[in-house]
């Protein structure tokens, strides 16, 4: 097929402006505010399990030329917006991330990411999952936890597994031999069985939220109880995950004390050093309000919709065509 | 050898798996939300055949395997090897019978086939999809006889042995599908 053309058919294409439009709308009812928010910025990411693609700018402001990175989320802006008082707010806007790529991967991808103050992630779960059902016309949601995901369908529970337990089940499993896993310890291997065995059967009657992530896993969420769980929640449909919300750590000690762990992880592996964002950091100390955030994969929610096998065939332009 | 890291996998790569050369027929990349990313890829054991699943981290890196597929003219079978050479350098190679398997039993002298090469030793004989070759031997067929599905045996001139319509005499031409090893047509010279 000649390369100019787009991949997704006029139909698709005009079936993503229609979920557009209804996501707005649905917004709007809901009296939550459409923000916009830099996706070039002098700070990115510190997560060590995403990688931030850079961009320079030179002219006024910057003559030697300055890096800027393209957000994988729009999250540390908006969370800035947030403790200036904005209230509830939405963005719909590209995120980038680098090494991702795949059938239900494009490095640059749209996300919906919004943030509810005075919600917790048990009442973010709930509008989320509203939003779905009038998006995809699905079932009410299941809430199934991160240990009764893994008692289900891996027998183990993942806080007390040892890793010795974890590797021996993916074994069992016959996905052995991940060469270069060892060194990445549990999480690693959680992460393993969770995206071998877990997530493929999440979501198959009706959408799935796992919730109570490991501690270690809690990225920007907060984490509470014991054992200590991370209140951040992940939604499945058809074993796809669609979206990653947070009940969010307002902690500005808390915080600083993960990106300085996250820059320390990123030295340890070799993987690009990055600027501690003062700014995000200032912001929560002036005051993040109480909130929950969640991001949703837009191509992601176009290709359930369409029913499609690959992000490809809802995107006009996926990297190869690009 | 080169070796190849998880961003270059694409179908047909040959790479070097547990000892074996395998050919890489799906990658799938896989990541969890916020975590570890994995390539689930799919290969044939290019020695058995076989299709086995591995899963790598992203990003790690695996040996190339030397395998070249080189068309070459099949020249004649001894005891033990059968005998191939490239036309255009008349270079020869001598393929054993587990190279062979069944490509063996559909090969005629001077005929081009695949030979796929493993550190230039031959590895596998693919054979033309189809080929033409003599029937040397087969019931006359009976007529009115649909008990059999209409269909009789037939050993050509190779020795293989195909089902072909009751119509078929010997020392008749039949075209081959080596793939499935059925009969197409009658063919001619």
């Amino acid at each position: 097929m000649a390369q100019w053309r787009p991949c997704a058919s006029l139909q698709t294409l005009q079936l993503r402006a229609h979920l557009l439009a209804r996501i707005r709308s649905f917004f709007a009812a809901a009296g939550v505010m459409e923000v916009e928010t830099p996706l070039l910025c002098p700070t990115a990411a510190t997560d060590p399990a995403l990688a931030s693609m850079h961009s320079r700018y030179t002219g006024p402001g910057a003559p030697a030329g300055r890096t800027l990175y393209l957000q994988t989320s729009p999250e540390a802006a908006m969370k800035r917006l947030l403790a200036a008082g904005s209230g509830p707010i939405y963005q719909l806007c590209k995120a980038f991330r680098d090494g991702e790529r795949g059938r239900r991967h494009n490095p640059e991808f749209t996300i919906l990411e919004w943030y509810r103050p005075g919600f917790d992630h048990l009442r973010l779960m709930d509008e989320v999952g509203a939003l779905v059902r009038t998006l995809l016309g699905l079932a009410e949601a299941e809430r199934l936890s991160y240990r009764e995901a893994f008692l289900r369908y891996c027998r183990l529970d993942p806080h007390t597994a040892e890793t010795g337990e974890l590797r021996a089940h993916a074994a069992a499993c016959g996905v052995s031999a991940v060469a270069g896993l060892d060194a990445e310890a549990r999480d690693g291997w959680l992460d393993l069985l969770l995206s071998h065995q877990v997530e493929p059967r999440l979501g198959r009657e009706r959408p799935t939220f796992l919730y109570d992530y490991p501690a270690s896993q809690a990225a920007l969420a907060r984490v509470v109880g014991d054992p200590p769980v991370a209140r951040r929640f992940e939604l499945y449909v058809d074993g796809l995950e669609l979206a990653n919300g947070y009940h969010e750590l307002t902690d500005a000690v808390e915080q600083r004390r993960r990106l300085l762990e996250d820059l320390e992880i990123r030295r340890a592996r070799g993987l690009p050093e990055l600027p501690l964002d003062t700014r995000l950091l200032d912001a929560l100390a002036a005051g993040l309000p109480d909130c929950a955030g969640v991001a949703l994969g837009v191509d992601r929610l176009v290709m359930m919709a369409a029913r499609a096998e690959s992000l490809d065939q809802v995107l006009a332009f996926p990297l190869p065509r690009a | 050898m080169a070796t190849f890291s998880t961003n270059e996998f694409k179908a047909g790569l040959k790479v070097m798996l547990d000892g074996d050369p395998c050919s890489i027929l799906e990658n799938e990349f896989v990541k969890p939300g916020k975590g570890q990313a994995f390539s689930r890829v799919k290969l044939r054991n290019l020695k058995t055949g076989r299709v086995i699943e591995r899963t790598l981290k992203s990003g790690e890196t695996i040996e190339g395997a030397d395998v070249v597929e080189t068309v070459m003219q099949y020249l004649y079978a001894d005891e033990e090897f059968w005998h191939f050479m490239v036309p255009e350098s008349f270079e020869q190679y001598a393929a054993d019978q587990s190279a062979m398997a069944d490509a063996a039993k559909w090969l005629k002298d001077q005929d081009l086939c695949t030979v796929t090469l493993w550190n230039n030793q031959p590895l596998s004989v693919t054979p033309p999809n189809f080929v033409v070759l003599k029937v040397t031997e087969t019931d006359p067929g009976v007529r009115g006889d649909t008990s059999s599905g209409g269909n009789k045996p037939a050993t050509l001139e190779t020795g293989a042995v195909v089902r072909v319509p009751l119509f078929l005499e010997e020392g008749e031409l039949i075209k081959v599908d080596t793939r499935t090893g059925e009969y197409v047509a009658r063919a001619k010279e």
